[in-house]
């Protein structure tokens, strides 16, 4: 029973009650994935430190929770969705769906009554309508909360006054929100009776749908023109002429995100472009910076030169600014007008260097340069002070140029113990969105193109263009181009760690 | 060819054998101070466009420095300080933890645990971020505090990837010190968590110092993931606030991003230099940073 005992009990206690109420959180919004997944957690938690026994397991299971959550699940949840048509209109289930097209389509029922109408705001500040409808007393209700009676409501003159738990806007509130106001839409338990809404804050109408759901065909018809949209499989309700609804719903779609990079004749052209600048970025990341550290390294390993240390300091300089600045600060630099170096360096000529396409590949591999060699320079300097000297010395008994003794002893020796580094530097490059996307945000654009996708997009920042960036949000098909640098990076730095042998040290 | 021997050096073949290379190391420093020097003037210029921040060091002013605490500034810094903190040293103990169990028990599976956690670290987090943003949409429903917009739901996804890499960095010198202090601690009673927390973390020490330090460094350059999570002005990191600062409005507002940036970059520039020793060594045992 020593003080260790006593902290992990009160821990483990914190844990079971935080548990406790998410479990019972989930089980409140029917979110039975997460409850499940709580109920596990707790139970191997309890488990494993109260057990005498699983030594290990006590020290890894933190670790393990938070890497089973968030990076093994996000992991296959995103080769999930990687099948699915996730994304801008296909958000939600067939029934959001549904009500979602019948809401849209709404159009103020002719010659319906006109309700006395009065904007509130419920307890966490949601809009609000409360209306007096003639039969039923005071009705008030939100965008979430449809209509419901409020018999405690207080009546002057015709108007709503007072609605215990929402409060009441005054005229300027009114104002100050009109365009939240006119958009709101607050409707009835019955879907069918349609919704209130408002043009000036005080009087309500009745708003129906022009469409409507037939349970038994599971088709949509619009009331006005006869035209009947029916389910086409693909997460859409489609008419005879093509047209479909605007809101979809998810559905599975196989292996067509995967097809849609290489068929989509629209998408295949800035894709191949995309994959192959990637790689060349990669690369030639890793090169540039390699030779350039290498050179310093070289230069500066020389038992004459003085003061060596503080060369290493100001050198570890751009290695020590913080990578997302780097970015930022090098566009300033290559700003086309303003810029230092157009105005000040060139004397005040207009080069183009983030905006023309050839240009702007030149300048992120200059600006990652900056970046990316001190990284070099460090890990070369210290492989090649490990390589010794007697081997230079044989060399030059032998008779050995200084250009021979690079090629034949030192790149060899020094390929050994910073072949790994470099195979993890071009994984790293492979995914270096922060580079890019502050330098050049992947532009200049291709002309053309559905989705904002440009000259120095790597594929990662094409993947965030495509599920945030661009007008529509393409879930499905980022995860499906995220599951191919998965592949692609995995495959690469395991043949890479195969031919160092790095596997089989480590462990 | 030792030292010495170049101190007795004649004149003619110090200027060719060594003379270029102080040539070289004058370039090589300006090269890699030049854009920092830069972005220092600009920060103290008046003006604070990116045309006025063309002259180095002509007018001194702080003006730029004080429009920027005018902003959320000063909250995004404390953001930072206490995101970072946290998944500092939550992935210090959850990665040391780790390697403890690794490096001194044996149990079934160890050698596979510890091959994937090789492999997983090969998959940056970045790539899953639709998944990422996806699933705190999920759990803003049932727990608000670690869904999106939450800084401690952001945290929790940083947590995410503390084993991978670091774990592995870690397992090495945990291996390096003497399993005889265990056993002699465990002769005189201590238990497990004993030798854990009172003799092994001691002796790691500087390791534990660099993961946290990279870790930092890591959680503070994120923008992706923190810019996808957090919402709300005044929940932001200075990553994610900075660029907004400029982004749109380039020329305006570069003074006042020159300021945030000198700012944010200080400490860690300091800390680099300070704890060089450690991060080279760190670096050559395998971590990397761009």
């Amino acid at each position: 029973m020593g003080p260790f005992f006593l902290v992990k009990l009160s821990v483990l206690a914190l844990i079971n009650a935080f548990g406790l109420f998410v479990i019972y959180s989930a089980w409140q919004v029917s979110h039975w994935g997460i409850l499940g997944s709580m109920v596990a957690i707790l139970i191997v938690a309890n488990w494993v430190y109260f057990s005498k026994r699983m030594i290990a397991a006590k020290y890894l299971f933190p670790g393990l929770v938070f890497l089973l959550v968030y990076q093994l699940f996000t992991m296959g949840y995103t080769a999930y969705i990687s099948f699915t048509n996730y994304g801008t209109g296909h958000n939600a289930t067939r029934e959001d769906a549904i009500a979602a097209n019948l809401a849209q389509n709404e159009n103020r029922v002719p010659d319906s009554p006109s309700y006395p109408l009065t904007v509130v705001t419920g307890a966490d500040g949601e809009l609000g309508f409360a209306i007096i409808d003639g039969d039923d007393g005071v009705l008030v209700g939100t965008e979430e909360q449809t209509f419901e009676a409020a018999p405690d409501a207080t009546v002057t003159d015709g108007d709503v006054t007072e609605v215990p738990g929402y409060s009441v806007l005054t005229f300027g509130e009114v104002l100050e929100q009109q365009n939240e106001i006119t958009s709101l839409r607050v409707g009835f338990d019955d879907v069918d009776e349609g919704s209130i809404r408002t043009q000036d804050g005080s009087t309500g109408y009745l708003y129906r749908s022009v469409l409507t759901y037939d349970e038994a065909t599971g088709a949509i018809t619009n009331t006005d023109t006869g035209v009947v949209y029916s389910d086409n499989g693909e997460g859409s309700f489609e008419a005879e002429d093509g047209s479909t609804l605007v809101v979809g719903w998810r559905v599975a779609v196989g292996f067509d995100n995967f097809t849609k990079m290489f068929t989509d004749s629209r998408l295949s052209g800035p894709f191949l472009s995309v994959l192959v600048w990637t790689f060349v970025f990669a690369f030639l990341s890793v090169a540039t910076t390699f030779f350039l550290g290498l050179f310093f390294a070289i230069v500066f390993n020389h038992p004459a030169v003085r003061g060596r240390k503080i060369i290493r300091s100001l050198l570890i300089l751009p290695y020590a600014f913080p990578g997302f600045l780097s970015g930022l600060v090098w566009a300033g630099l290559l700003n086309r007008r303003f810029g230092f170096i157009n105005q000040v360096l060139l004397g005040g000529a207009e080069i183009p260097w983030l905006t023309d396409p050839w240009l702007a590949k030149l300048s992120v591999i200059g600006a990652n340069l900056w970046l990316g060699f001190p990284y070099m320079f460090l890990i070369t300097t210290g492989a090649l002070q490990a390589i010794s000297s007697e081997v230079y010395e044989a060399a030059k008994i032998d008779g050995a140029r200084a250009g021979r003794v690079f090629r034949s002893i030192t790149l060899p020796l020094l390929m050994i113990s910073v072949a790994p580094l470099l195979i993890a530097s071009f994984a790293f490059n492979f995914n270096n969105f922060n580079l890019i996307y502050f330098v050049t945000e992947g532009g200049p654009n291709f002309p053309g193109s559905p989705i904002a996708v440009g000259a120095t997009d790597i594929l990662i920042s094409m993947v965030y263009s495509v599920a945030i960036e661009s007008g529509t949000q393409q879930y499905g098909l980022a995860s499906a181009m995220s599951i191919l640098i998965f592949v692609m990076v995995g495959l690469i730095s395991w043949l890479g760690f195969r031919q160092t042998r790095k596997l089989e040290e480590v462990i | 060819m030792a030292a010495e021997a170049y101190v007795q050096m004649k004149d003619r073949r110090w200027w060719r054998e060594v003379s270029w290379r102080y040539l070289v190391a004058v370039a090589a420093v300006v090269y890699a101070a030049f854009p920092i020097v830069y972005i220092l003037s600009a920060s103290l210029s008046p003006r604070g466009t990116l045309t006025g921040s063309n002259e180095l060091f002509a007018d001194i002013t702080t003006a730029q420095y004080e429009a920027l605490f005018q902003t959320h500034f000063p909250q995004w810094i404390v953001n930072t300080l206490v995101i970072g903190g946290v998944t500092a040293i939550a992935t210090v103990l959850m990665a040391s933890a780790a390697a403890y169990a690794f490096s001194r028990f044996r149990f079934a599976g160890r050698n596979g645990g510890l091959t994937f956690l090789l492999l997983v670290q090969m998959f940056p987090q970045i790539l899953a971020f639709v998944a990422i943003f996806l699933l705190l949409l999920s759990l803003r429903d049932v727990i608000p505090i670690l869904g999106l917009n939450s800084q401690l739901g952001l945290i929790c996804v940083y947590l995410g990837g503390a084993l991978g890499a670091n774990t592995f960095l870690m397992f090495g010198f945990f291996n390096s010190i003497p399993k005889e202090l265990d056993e002699a601690a465990k002769i005189d009673g201590a238990g497990h968590a004993r030798i854990f927390f009172t003799i092994i973390l001691r002796l790691v020490a500087p390791v534990l110092a660099v993961v946290a330090l990279l870790s930092f460094v890591g959680t503070f350059s994120d923008y992706i993931i923190a810019g996808i999570v957090l919402q709300d002005q005044d929940k932001l990191t200075i990553a994610v606030g900075l660029y907004q600062f400029i982004s749109g409005q380039f020329d305006a507002r570069w003074g006042i991003f020159a300021a945030g940036a000198v700012i944010s970059a200080l400490p860690v520039l300091l800390l680099f230099l300070f704890l060089q020793r450690y991060i080279v060594g760190g670096l050559t045992a395998g971590s990397v940073k761009g």
